[in-house]
């Protein structure tokens, strides 16, 4: 095993953790103590899970890293087109029922 | 103390029926036989060496294939009890309840424990073999996978003697499948069943996505790939991204049952429907992620039997990468009748109908390849035939069942249930049957008995038209889905009672398979060569079966069908290049995914019966068996190039 990438160092990690647990925590607070109005409240916790997201992409899944075609940034828009179908397709199906 | 111990007995395993009790009795003796076969040979060691602690892919896909073979027998068996129960009006031989837990077990059993772990035999025992790799990229999660997988399909299996088997069908829609309606253990083992194998799903998409891309030998350009390894390729594209959906989806359903949640309740805001939404996001692509890998069998199967290149070697890579992209935008056709609105179900028409065209595509690659060569009709061959017009006619009724406002008529009816059947026997069984035929002398050293596997294949094939065509009328009169019994009035006695003999013809079938298999085990031609077909990829250069590290040199690929090639260059006179044997870097085998996956077996039996303690108990295990596995660094060693020397001569290869 010749070719061993890098693997990220502990900094990375320990960072990647920490603002995951705080983009945690935020939603958390928010709903325990009905600080927003219910609009305001789901999109604070749709925008701490895309910048979760982002974070999780960047500090533990090494998305800038990598050689060679860009298998990565690929799948990326793969996930994300399927990921958006996911969502926003179970939002326009389900709206009979609202 | 008697007391309690009985009054648990009695709710834990499962009593009063008279066909529980057999199996009972059938299981122990079966138990206790494999127990003393083991003890009395000391076959002990070599099992815990050459089989639960093995990393090697070939050895993980024939396990795969052994489960798989007892499974279809399972599902099979339901299949039959429930024919043998629907063959006349009015017969008492199962009663509304245990119906109800047979057909679950049945779809359950056939898409997850079937279906699946077959695919992962022949994604296992070919794909490496195809690219010229030694092995796949993560051999240990190769391990890991099968034994999730195996922990798995036991867990659901024991349900029908312990605690009592799920019953809410094979998708288990709530409000069924909730504490409110379904309250015991037969969900718990319906969810814990199919997670834990899950996770070793979505593991093996990734473990063969990565070999494929990062493993092929020198000079395999993807477009110079065989077929078969462009249809995993594009089979675990999708598992990769529908598996997190299904895990998930039954996550939260557990969550529903576990905790008292309401995702999915009839009160305090739970929406059934979304649940029914969800599943079928996975549910779709689930159907293409089995059914490429068969067209993959089928292309190579096409191409090796008629002597020809396939034809259209390029549109059938497309179609495959295009349905891996599209099986993601049609699953609302499983619910037109949800009652979305006209928009919806429009949009979701036309993808449906959509996604039949580069299927269509295939189908004609297949014929024109075949057109012109010169064909041997051997018993792969013989299935890949006659696929073809069995999908054509389920392909059909499909987008019949496609246009939204006659779905109405077709849904949950006999007709759906014809329908399916015949593109999931039709298509994923014929090709994986003709994909284990086609490989069996590379996985094994024989070949399979022709003339008993022509005798499977016309019982088979003539029982699947008589079981499943009288189906697509009993629909139109009327019959739904999972109904038990029927009265003489509604005049569907004589189409059952066909389709039930139909049935049978089926089970004969598979008996003479297993006729065959034995048969051959003693008797089957040995394959001397490892090209028993004259066949054109690189797995039939080496052979049969491969030595553990497969190729003693990693072969040097010029084009599309690389083994042909050099065929023809020998034929020619042509030298193959000397090239130095070097040592063989290899995987060590491992006993950590055997024991970490009885912890997630002991996890999902205790969180099954709600023993809190349990479940928790079997996932400090787990955690314990990732952590051993962290601290392991002694995982791999080189094979000496005087053994593979060795190796090579007593296979009667010079190198």
């Amino acid at each position: 095993m010749s070719q061993h990438e890098a693997h990220g160092s502990v900094k990375a990690y320990v960072i990647g953790f920490l603002l995951s647990i705080v983009l945690t925590i935020i939603p958390l607070l928010l709903v325990l103590n009905h600080m927003l109005s219910k609009g305001w409240l789901v999109f604070a916790i749709m925008l701490m899970a895309v910048l979760q997201f982002i974070i999780q992409l960047v500090f533990f899944m090494h998305i800038r890293e990598g050689e060679g075609p860009k298998y990565n940034v690929m799948a990326l828009i793969l996930g994300i087109v399927i990921v958006f179908t996911i969502v926003a397709g179970s939002m326009w199906i389900m709206s009979f029922n609202g | 103390m008697l007391e309690s111990i009985k009054e648990f007995a009695s709710t834990f395993f499962v009593t009063g029926d008279p066909l529980i009790y057999g199996a009972d009795v059938s299981i122990a003796l079966t138990s206790l036989a494999i127990l003393f076969v083991l003890t009395y040979y000391k076959k002990w060691g070599w099992l815990w060496r050459e089989w639960l602690t093995t990393v090697d892919h070939k050895k993980i896909g024939i396990m795969y294939l052994i489960a798989s073979l007892l499974m279809l027998f399972r599902g099979g068996v339901d299949a039959l009890l429930m024919r043998a129960q629907l063959a006349l009006p009015g017969v008492e031989f199962l009663h509304a309840e245990h119906y109800n837990e047979i057909f679950t077990t049945h779809g359950t059993i056939m898409i997850f424990f079937m279906a699946m772990p077959m695919m992962f035999a022949l994604f296992n025992i070919v794909v490496p073999l195809q690219i010229g790799a030694r092995d796949v990229a993560y051999p240990f999660l190769n391990a890991v996978s099968f034994w999730l997988f195996m922990m798995g399909a036991m867990l659901f299996n024991i349900s029908f003697v312990i605690g009592g088997s799920p019953n809410a069908g094979w998708l288990s829609y709530p409000p069924l499948s909730e504490m409110s309606h379904n309250p015991g253990p037969g969900q718990n083992f319906y969810i814990w069943g199919i997670q834990i194998s899950g996770i070793g799903s979505l593991a093996t998409g990734i473990n063969f996505l990565v070999t494929i891309l990062k493993m092929r030998a020198p000079g395999m350009k993807l477009m110079k790939m065989p077929l078969f390894s462009w249809s995993v390729l594009s089979s675990s594209i999708m598992i990769i991204f529908a598996f997190p959906i299904l895990t998930v989806t039954l996550a939260l359903l557990f969550i529903d049952r576990y905790f008292g949640a309401h995702f999915f309740t009839m009160t305090q805001g739970g929406n059934p429907m979304m649940y029914v939404n969800l599943i079928w996001m996975w549910g779709h692509p689930e159907v293409y992620i089995l059914v490429i890998p068969a067209f993959g069998v089928f292309s190579e199967i096409v191409a090796t039997f008629s002597k020809k290149r396939i034809f259209g070697y390029k549109s059938m890579v497309f179609s495959m990468m295009i349905i891996s992209v599209m099986s993601f935008f049609t699953w609302v056709h499983h619910f037109f009748t949800m009652g979305a609105g006209a928009d919806v179900n429009a949009f979701f028409a036309v993808s449906t109908m959509a996604i039949g065209i580069p299927t269509g595509v295939k189908i004609f690659n297949w014929l024109f390849t075949m057109f012109r060569g010169r064909i041997q009709m051997k018993t792969p061959m013989l299935w890949t035939i006659a696929f073809v017009p069995c999908f054509v006619i389920g392909g059909a009724t499909g987008v019949m069942l496609a246009v939204a406002p006659a779905d109405y008529q077709y849904h949950n009816s006999y007709f759906l249930i014809a329908h399916f059947h015949q593109v999931i026997i039709g298509g994923v069984v014929f090709g994986y049957l003709a994909g284990i035929y086609y490989w069996w002398p590379k996985m094994f050293g024989f070949s399979l008995n022709e003339k008993l596997g022509k005798w499977a294949f016309w019982f088979w094939n003539i029982g699947f038209y008589v079981c499943f065509m009288p189906q697509y009328a009993l629909g139109f009169m009327g019959m739904t889905r999972r109904v038990y019994t029927y009265g003489w009035d509604l005049g569907w006695a004589p189409l059952n009672i066909i389709s039930s003999i139909g049935a049978l013809l089926m089970g004969i079938g598979f008996i003479f398979q297993v006729w065959q298999i034995s048969y051959s085990i003693k008797h089957g031609e040995r394959d001397k060569t490892g090209d028993p077909w004259n066949a054109r990829t690189l797995e039939w250069s080496i052979p049969s079966p491969a030595p553990l590290y497969n190729f003693a040199i990693v072969p040097e690929v010029k084009g599309q069908d690389a083994w042909w090639i050099m065929k023809e260059e020998m034929k020619n006179g042509e030298e193959p290049k000397k090239a130095e044997l070097e040592p063989i870097h290899m995987p060590k085998n491992s006993g950590i995914p055997f024991i970490m996956s009885v912890f997630w077996f002991i996890a999902g039996f205790g969180f099954t019966f709600t023993w809190t303690w349990m479940g928790v108990v079997g996932l400090i295990g787990v955690g314990l068996c990732l952590f051993a596995r962290s601290f392991q660094y002694d995982t791999d060693y080189y094979i000496p190039v005087d053994e593979v020397k060795r190796t090579e001569a007593s296979l009667g290869r010079v190198v």
